[in-house]
């Protein structure tokens, strides 16, 4: 089966690549790439691509996929299927399944039940049994299952001297440690805490909870020479410290979720329950602060936090909704209209933090535009204008704050191997 | 003129002419509840349900009583918030007692934000009973009625909400009230009691009980939670006793007139003496009465709008 991308502009910001040109991909191998004459393709598949890109594979680094667990609220296939309609062609889930993600059967089921899939489904370890923070997980047998990372997400890892434990023996396999910053003891809200938690009298979450953590996580992770990721940043003293880090040379790396560089906690004074997720929305200065770091590399990458929630639970008195909304559908429109079009970054610079970076830091090759590697990559039309309509996801649940929101760019379609998503739909190519 | 919501949520952006006009209905019922027969057919045929998914003994009896005097018909939904938290939805809930046609909903809550959500699954009048550290939107007008009747006025009056004002839904309340009917407003209480921005809603803050009691024609003393703070906020009751409780010592050095309120209930010894609460500058028993007669009053006007 063949197929042609006719007329694309090609970015791999990985490769310096940024030019037009015409690809030809033949059972999911990329055979030809240059100028196409129509003689050459006349019994080819054609799409054409005028004023569409295509990137490398878009990879979203923190998904939570319910399965197993919660198949009612997402499962490994409608996760991976929400994935593929947002462009994405690899995803890490992380380990708050139930059970948890801290055994090799666990990992092993994840990569079973994913392996027919479009999108790459790689799991992200519990750093300790249950995530409680007691005792290590079996990270060894772990990698060797097919983990990327570890992390006990949705919480930091409780003390210091797990932690250094962690960290160290994660240093063995250069896997990063992804990290919940947020000091519980200081975590008792429902909202950032801050002139509007008062004046909705909704107990606040301090930004300090956060920066605490990641101020305690750079200094292990320079202690021990280990990495640490901090998983989606949203206080401004915390997106400082890590650039501090950086600058020093330690290795640290951090994500952020779009709700964090598109809303302020202004957002709650409707209590619409679509606003609650954790790190809480922030303030103006925050989200300006994070705009800087994603300038400037502080943050590395765009990660979804895709947290898929039924509609009963969302639906709850505010103080009782559960944290989180969905991502993997809405994220690169959001990127793109909040970013690109209003020239925060260059394409490359998305493509780095959409693709390029998670990849690099789960170890994963990064797909290039070359004869004779797989086709791994997402067709994207910047400039598409369209509405977000939480009726028509592919993940099971609804809960998204994006709901008729208008957006400009989104994939066209994604190709990983002889598989395609294009038009709502999975083929063979 | 009515009001120019069909709710009554909080206080904060309700016009002056609202609350006053809600302080000018209520000297009204005021005085038919010094009648020897206190009821008036005002609500006759309305169906009310005073929803409360928390504990409260004073504000459901006092707005009971409200409705019975204005001769609607009430039905009480009393339940903790944990037992409904495993079993029905809230939604499903207020969706079942709207299904038997009702007119208005009092609504007491442990989230805020839920009397907003209610007006949104529901078409009768919502009234807000308290909702999380929110707002207590009756308990600042009876507190406003209140100083109203003793000083003559509120305007350009000085008041100091003393207390936890962080975990205070009644301070929320008072702070917008008073502030839209031209007091000026302070809170008093350790640092750990005063919530994050207060000073941008232009309220004073005093850590010192002396100057604000020096500085101030009406103090709202707030009721310490003995479970939650001791310990956490403060080092014990006694403690802030020692620095922050209104005793009549503290009120004689400066030999001027003071209202003192109280929401109630009291902790005698705490956060004020039985000497103070029992004594010529409070008006807390008149507040209950108030409470009465500014619950008629909304209830009235939110009941016959059209």
């Amino acid at each position: 089966m063949q197929i042609v991308l006719k007329n694309v502009l090609l970015i791999n910001p990985d490769q310096k690549l940024n030019s037009k040109s015409s690809l030809l991909i033949e059972d999911g191998i990329i055979k030809k790439i240059g100028e196409l004459k129509d003689k050459q393709i006349e019994n080819y598949e054609v799409i054409d691509c005028e004023g569409k890109i295509a990137t490398p594979g878009l990879f979203d680094m923190h998904v939570h996929l319910r399965e197993p667990g919660r198949e009612d609220e997402e499962t490994i296939e409608t996760g991976s299927n929400a994935a593929a309609a947002g462009g994405f062609t690899g995803i890490a889930c992380m380990p708050n399944t139930s059970p948890d993600i801290d055994s090799a059967e666990t990992v092993r089921f994840i990569i079973e039940k994913s392996k027919n899939h479009l999108v790459d489904v790689y799991p992200v370890g519990a750093a300790t049994l249950g995530r409680k923070g007691e005792a290590l997980a079996p990270i060894n047998e772990l990698v060797e299952s097919g983990i990327v990372a570890v992390s006990d997400d949705g919480v930091a890892i409780k003390n210091a001297s797990i932690l250094r434990s962690v960290l160290e023996y994660c240093r063995m396999f250069d896997l990063p440690v992804i990290e919940h910053c947020e000091d519980p003891s200081l975590a008792n809200g429902a909202m950032n805490e801050g002139l509007n938690s008062t004046l909705l009298g909704l107990r606040g979450i301090p930004s300090i909870a956060e920066d605490l953590i990641v101020m305690r996580d750079i200094m292990m992770a320079e202690f021990t020479g280990s990495r640490v990721h901090i998983a989606h940043i949203s206080s401004a003293k915390s997106v400082q410290l890590v650039r501090e880090a950086k600058k020093k040379g330690i290795k640290v790396t951090a994500e952020v979720a779009p709700h964090h560089f598109t809303f302020t906690d202004d957002q709650i004074k409707s209590y619409d329950t679509n606003y609650k997720m954790n790190p809480p929305l922030r303030t103006k200065a925050d989200l300006d602060e994070i705009l800087k770091g994603l300038k400037d590399g502080s943050i590395d990458c765009i990660a979804s936090d895709h947290a898929p929630h039924s509609i009963e639970e969302k639906e709850m008195e505010f103080i009782y909704a559960p944290n989180g909304i969905l991502g993997l559908e809405t994220q690169l429109g959001i990127a793109l209209s909040e970013l690109v079009h209003k020239k925060v970054l260059s394409l490359e610079e998305l493509i780095e933090k959409l693709s390029i970076n998670p990849r690099k830091i789960l170890n994963l090759p990064v797909p290039k535009f070359e004869v004779g590697e797989v086709a791994n990559l997402t067709i994207i039309d910047p400039d598409f204008v369209w509405t977000v309509d939480h009726s028509q996801f592919k993940s099971k649940s609804k809960n998204s704050p994006y709901d008729k929101r208008l957006l400009t760019g989104k994939s066209v379609a994604v190709i990983n191997g002889n598989k395609i998503f294009r038009n709502g739909k999975f083929s063979n190519i | 003129m009515p009001l120019s919501s069909r709710h009554l949520l909080g206080l904060n952006g309700v016009p002056r002419e609202d609350i006053e006009l809600i302080l000018d209905t209520a000297i009204t019922f005021r005085e038919v509840l010094d009648r020897p027969i206190k009821k008036v057919p005002t609500l006759q045929g309305k169906t009310i349900v005073n929803l409360f998914y928390e504990n409260s003994t004073r504000t459901r009896i006092s707005f009971e009583l409200a409705q019975k005097r204005l001769s609607a018909d009430t039905v009480n939904f009393s339940t903790s918030t944990s037992s409904t938290k495993k079993g029905e939805t809230f939604k499903d809930t207020v969706r079942n007692i709207e299904a038997m046609k009702l007119d208005m909903i009092v609504v007491r809550h442990e989230s805020a934000g839920v009397p907003l959500y209610l007006t949104k699954i529901s078409n009768a009048n919502i009234i807000n009973a308290g909702d999380g550290l929110h707002e207590h939107p009756t308990q600042a007008l009876l507190d406003m009625y209140s100083i109203k009747e003793r000083l003559g006025k509120i305007e350009g009056l000085k008041v100091c909400i003393v207390g936890d004002v962080a975990h205070s839904r009644v301070a929320l309340s008072n702070i917008f009230g008073l502030k839209t009917m031209g007091a000026q407003v302070s809170v008093c209480g350790p640092a750990t009691m005063m919530p994050l921005g207060i000073e941008k809603l232009g309220v004073k803050v005093y850590h010192d009980i002396n100057t604000a009691i020096a500085e101030n024609d009406v103090l709202n003393v707030l009721r310490i939670q003995l479970e939650r703070n001791a310990g956490s906020t403060i080092p014990s009751t006694r403690e802030y006793h020692n620095y922050y409780g209104i005793t009549s010592e503290r009120i004689a050095n400066y030999n001027k007139e003071i209202v003192i309120l109280h929401p109630g209930p009291i902790n005698r010894g705490v956060e004020i003496t039985s000497e103070v609460a029992d004594g010529p500058y409070q008006v807390i028993l008149d507040q209950v009465t108030n409470g009465v007669a500014i619950r008629m009053a909304v209830l009235y006007l939110l009941g016959t709008m059209h």
